[in-house]
């Protein structure tokens, strides 16, 4: 064997991004006072997507008004204006918290994404509205605040104040909980998930927030542990997560968004792409106690030919989307018992449009653990990170 | 979850191919006698196991009516040896593709003779597809066994029974192979199954285990998705695209996400951080190498990082991984590793079996013999007749590999007796018997392997000579001959293809092959006459020994056992000393014997602890026949006897070389006593006693004894370890530690094993150790 493969001396090992540098790096820089100078933003740079959180105040003065300078304004007016930016950025209009009140200043959080591939973009824009004109600071988070501060130094004059991935993310998840969803709760679970006619989305007070088990899933998965709002631990991650998801929905299907990938997911049948328990044991495998549709092996019918060509692209979203799926609740389950931890929240982007994972997981973690254990989703599911860069920022608290 | 085969060989199974390339009676061998069938039939490999009796050979030996009277008077021999035909118990299993199947069950019904047999115990993904056809062809009922009840069954009996059958996978070392010593207490451990999907299994006892978790990412994700995204159908050819492939064409790694950043990181950027996140894209054209490369390493890492998981929640740090996915593939069970290792920091050990694809069968086999209490019995390996651990990789060995893919044998011997731990072993799980390990050592393993080779004319002519009167003793041997010749090359090619590679191990392989050519005991006669000769000298030498002061007895008693070491038929340099005049040679061989300081000495710490009180219990384990064993060890026991010490006296319970074997001890002790009232009186009232090991190896394995020996050693409460030769207290047990005093003596009769402890052609070894407190 050995020499036989060019790739012998790679490290080849999964993990996600974030975790692996969080316990140990500390910034010592802090924003200057110029912190709380318009406009404020929060940045979170992932894998393949970037969050952007944009505070809109809305008890500016009439003085503040005429003292705010013109690229301010236009920032402003632009953001709050559109709700598409380009071709791919999207504002998540339905996700605006209003009226809220961060630093004594009144107003709105607007929540915008858009691909991290037209990040180049977003920094040229950066430039062209001159923003290092405003003397801000962009505090930023995720894997990219590393890849493109160069960039936003020497193409848009701008110094990028690098955050802590998991410390941006939990902060952000607590105070948003807090606020709450405009008057609704931010926090929810389903009941009866497996049952389309029963499954309810009901609304769950986290008020006794730790222990918590934290799993966020965006391009790969890190699960942490959260003790209190500053102890914390990250257990550990998969790198088999969103990404996967839709690569192997691309690669599979040929489809080209997310949104696609999910929509043909939910025409398809994975039981014709996966062998099932009963597909084999032809009902329960009562020996093991294990369940006639629980899914035997990923994938499985696809070993025969004539099973290949039946399975239609909907059919392989489907099974795609239930593998990696059940995967992320099997490793969470596992993670959840070995800290005796039973409440689990699930975040991330991937969770985003996607009932269909939603009530997997919140149905898997409940039938293998038997009950103990209880699935809780977010309404703002991807967009913590940049709001915990928002809080640091403005050093809240 | 269930096992669904893959194909082991590049032919693959979709071929029509029903020749049989090996002679079918080399494969389905002792048919006539064959009784207990059982049949694990995977998704493109069928595991076949039955039980036979095997009518072979003996060399027995008997005292003539008057025993001792004549000895002095003339040269008769005394004793008489007889070849008799015993029956020992084998247990059989063939793996071969599906594709053979009918041809193989025509076979079988051919040549089954055997009534008594009415089921055939099944097991397997593809017992139900072949069940009508196995009842037509071989008119048995097929009693279906569950999976994994057999997986776990046929796991523990490995476990159990054969040494060397669990490994460590190290990628980057030479060999990749790493086996384990088997521990004395095989439970409680995780067994992971890597079939279609993954069970994993916790193992308490024998017959408590628990399914506690699973995934549906196994092999069967692997081969659909893989031949979903490459369009390659076979399993074996997707890893092989994988193998050429490059992941991070495909994989989001930590370096895509953070740009040069990681550096700075201090962290690997070749850290996958999202799997087939690159492929996120439709504009894009991904090979199929690299996705394949992509797809096994996704695989693999989550299969680890579960097993990981679960082995971390029940406490548990030995994992056994099976199931097609693994199936001795270097590629996976090369990425397992590697997962376990990141995930479980080095806390969990990923472990492969060498006889994994035998599991089911074995277990299934297991369940319906109940009857016999299989588990009742220690097994051995067949080194004869087994395959051995093939490697899977065509680069390495094309022929082996073309071989592997047709048919695949185990043969398992059923020992006369349960075999246990020596009870005075200070660390049983530790315990290593092999003082070289030669699958590590390849300058030792070049010279012990040309070693074996040169010296196998000799054994052949001794065989020959061994069986004057058979007509086809020449023939036989020579077929002894090319198979051990064979055997040879196939461990200069792959050492690790029985285990650990030992010189214990070449020697106890040549033992298997000359049994299975009907050569059960080449030295009978050579033993027979020297034991007649040296009967003869006893008497005068107990009388110079009795003349001598005690101090001088001791150093006396000492050279004698060293000197009666020096003849051993087995080893070169002595065998043409002494045909004429053995008390002669005795002299000679004492003469030949290093002067002291030995060139490991600690004689004088052994004196001294000879003036202080006598030791309650020795066990002595004897080597040669002849004058070793009664002009060299009596004489000491009975000196240890006259002392007031017992002495249990072990010998091997089958031939091996010119190892006296006990029934021959029998025999000589017999004679002694006639002429040796110590002896005589000691015999009498069970001080001294005479016990078998268990073994038929010319080395010794303390972990492996005979469980009367055990007992007796408890019994007596043995407190002194006399261990002599070079097989026993050299190639073995030169580092072993004891919980009592031991004495490992032997004279180096090799010029290149004496060169490497750094000593002469016949240096001394005396090695006296005392347990540190």
């Amino acid at each position: 064997m050995k020499g036989s493969s060019p790739n012998t001396k790679e490290e080849t090992v999964p993990a996600q991004y974030g975790w692996l540098w969080c316990p140990f790096r500390r910034y010592r820089t802090r924003p200057r006072n110029k912190s709380k100078v318009f406009p404020w933003f929060g940045l979170d740079i992932g894998g393949t997507l970037v969050k952007l959180v944009y505070f809109e105040p809305k008890d500016i003065t009439a003085e503040e008004e005429k003292e705010e300078v013109e690229s301010l304004k236009s920032i402003r007016k632009y953001l709050t204006s559109n709700v598409a930016y380009g071709s791919t950025g999207i504002r998540d209009v339905h996700l605006e918290l209003k009226d809220l009140t961060l630093c004594g200043r009144k107003g709105n959080l607007h929540f915008i994404r858009f691909p991290t591939h037209d990040m180049p973009a977003f920094i040229q824009m950066g430039k062209d509205k001159n923003f290092s004109s405003l003397h801000t600071v962009f505090c930023a988070t995720g894997g990219g605040s590393y890849k493109f501060e160069q960039d936003f130094l020497t193409i848009g004059d701008l110094q990028l104040h690098k955050l802590d991935e998991l410390d941006c993310l939990i902060k952000g998840i607590l105070y948003i909980d807090s606020v709450g969803f405009n008057g609704r709760s931010q926090c929810y679970y389903f009941e009866n998930p497996a049952d389309s006619e029963k499954c309810q989305k009901l609304p769950f007070d986290l008020k006794n927030p730790y222990p918590l088990l934290l799993v966020n899933i965006g391009s790969g998965v890190s699960i942490l542990a959260v003790y209190s709002k500053d102890n914390y631990k990250r257990v550990t991650g998969t790198s088999l997560g969103g990404g996967t998801f839709f690569g192997l929905c691309c690669l599979l299907t040929g489809c080209s968004t997310f949104e696609e990938a999910l929509e043909m997911a939910s025409r398809g049948d994975s039981t014709k792409v996966d062998k099932l328990v009963r597909d084999i044991y032809g009902g329960d495998y009562e020996r093991f106690g294990l369940p006639g549709w629980a899914v035997a092996s990923s994938f499985g019918n696809m070993m025969s030919k004539e099973k290949r060509e039946a399975a239609s692209k909907e059919d392989l979203a489907r099974a795609t989307l239930i593998t990696i799926t059940n995967n992320i609740g099997s490793i969470a389950r596992m993670c959840a018992l070995n800290e005796n931890i039973n409440q689990v929240v699930f975040v991330g982007n991937f969770l985003r449009v996607n009932t269909i994972a939603m009530r997997l997981l919140a149905y898997a973690l409940d039938y293998w653990s038997k009950g103990q254990l209880k699935a809780l989703f977010s309404e703002h599911e991807g967009y913590f990170g940049a709001v915990g860069a928002l809080l640091e920022l403005l050093k809240i608290p | 979850m269930a096992e669904r085969g893959a194909s082991g060989g590049g032919s693959g199974g979709d071929s029509l191919d029903k020749s049989i390339t090996l002679p079918p009676d080399e494969i389905f061998r002792n048919l006539e006698n064959a009784k207990r069938f059982a049949i694990d039939i995977g998704g493109s490999l069928t595991k076949l196991a039955y039980y036979s009796t095997v009518q072979h050979k003996v060399a027995k030996v008997r005292s003539f009516d008057h025993p001792g009277k004549d000895v002095e008077q003339d040269h008769e021999p005394p004793y008489e040896i007889s070849v008799q035909e015993e029956i020992t118990a084998r247990l059989h299993f063939i793996k071969f593709e599906n594709t053979y199947m009918e041809a193989c069950l025509d076979f079988i019904r051919d040549h089954l003779v055997n009534t008594e047999t009415k089921v055939i115990q099944a097991t397997g993904g593809g017992a139900y597809k072949f069940k009508d056809l196995i009842e037509e062809k071989l008119r048995l009922k097929v009693d279906k066994e569950d999976v994994m009840t057999c997986l776990i069954k046929g796991c523990n009996f490995v476990l159990k029974n054969i040494p060397h059958e669990a490994f460590m996978y190290q990628k980057d070392s030479d060999p990749e192979f790493r086996f384990q010593t088997n521990h004395p207490n095989i439970f409680p451990y995780l067994l992971v199954n890597i079939g279609s999907g993954v069970s994993i299994v916790k193992v308490e006892t024998e017959d408590r285990f628990e399914w506690i978790g699973g995934s549906s990412i196994g092999g069967g994700t692997f081969w659909g998705l893989g031949a979903l995204l490459t369009k390659t159908k076979k399993f074996d050819e997707l890893l092989q695209l994988a193998s050429r492939g490059r992941h991070a064409n495909v994989d989001m790694l930590v370096q895509d996400i953070y740009g040069g950043a990681h550096q700075t990181l201090g962290l690997s950027g070749n850290l996958i951080a999202s799997s087939f996140g690159k492929s996120a894209t439709a504009d894009r054209e991904f090979s199929k190498e690299d996705m394949a490369k992509s797809l096994l390493h996704m695989i693999s890492n989550d299969i680890g990082q579960l097993a990981c998981l679960y082995a971390k929640l029940h406490g548990l740090d030995r994992v056994y991984f099976g199931g097609f996915f693994i199936r001795g593939h270097p590629v996976t069970m090369r990425t397992i590793t590697y997962s376990i290792n990141f995930f479980s920091k080095g806390e969990v050990q990923a472990l492969f079996l060498r006889h994994e694809g035998y599991l089911g069968a074995i277990g299934a086999f297991l369940k319906g013999a109940e009857q016999d209490s299989p588990n009742q019995y220690s097994w051995g390996e067949n080194y004869a007749a087994s395959s051995g651990l093939m490697s899977t990789s065509p680069e390495l060995c094309p022929t082996q590999r073309a071989r592997s893919g047709t048919f695949d044998l185990l043969e398992m011997d059923r020992l006369e007796r349960p075999l246990v731990n020596l009870p005075l072993l200070l660390d049983p799980s530790s315990y290593v018997p092999d003082t070289v390990d030669l699958t590590d050592d390849a300058l030792a393993r070049q010279y012990w392997l040309t070693c074996f080779e040169e010296a196998l004319d000799g054994v052949v002519k001794r065989a020959v000579a061994s069986q004057p009167e058979s007509i086809d003793a020449a023939e036989r041997a020579e077929k002894f001959r090319q198979k051990y010749w064979s055997k040879l090359q196939t461990l200069r090619h792959q050492p690790f293809a029985y285990g650990t590679l030992t010189v214990r191990s070449l020697l106890d392989t040549r033992e298997h092959c000359l049994n299975e050519f009907n050569f059960p005991d080449p030295y009978s006669k050579v033993k027979q006459k020297e034991n007649g000769l040296a009967l003869k000298c006893f008497q005068s030498v107990t009388r110079s020994l009795d003349s001598l002061g005690w101090e001088e007895r001791q150093l006396a008693l000492v050279k004698g056992l060293l000197a009666g070491n020096v003849f051993d038929w087995g080893a070169k340099a002595v065998s043409d000393v002494l045909e004429s005049d053995p008390q002669f040679g005795f002299e000679e061989a004492k003469r030949k014997l290093q002067e002291r300081p030995w060139l490991v000495d600690s004689y004088t710490k052994w004196l001294q602890r000879l003036k202080g009180p006598p030791h309650k219990c020795a066990l002595i384990f004897a080597d040669n026949s002849g004058i070793d064993i009664i002009l060299g060890v009596f004489p000491f026991v009975r000196e240890l006897l006259f002392r007031g010490t017992e002495v249990i006296l072990a010998c091997n319970s089958g031939p091996a070389l010119n190892d006296v074997t006990y029934s021959e001890s029998l025999i000589v002790a017999e004679h002694i006593a006639a002429m040796d009232p110590i002896i005589c009186s000691a015999l009498r009232e069970d001080r001294l006693l005479l016990v078998q090991t268990g073994s038929s190896s010319p080395c010794l394995d303390l972990s492996r004894l005979d469980k009367g020996l055990a007992v007796l050693v408890r019994e007596r409460g043995a407190d002194l370890v006399v261990i002599e030769g070079m097989g026993r207290a050299i190639h073995t047990n030169y580092h072993a530690l004891l919980c009592c005093e031991s004495l490992k003596l032997a004279v180096v009769k090799n010029a290149w094993l004496a060169e490497r402890l750094g000593g002469q052609l016949f240096s001394v070894i005396f090695k006296y150790e005392v347990p540190t407190e």
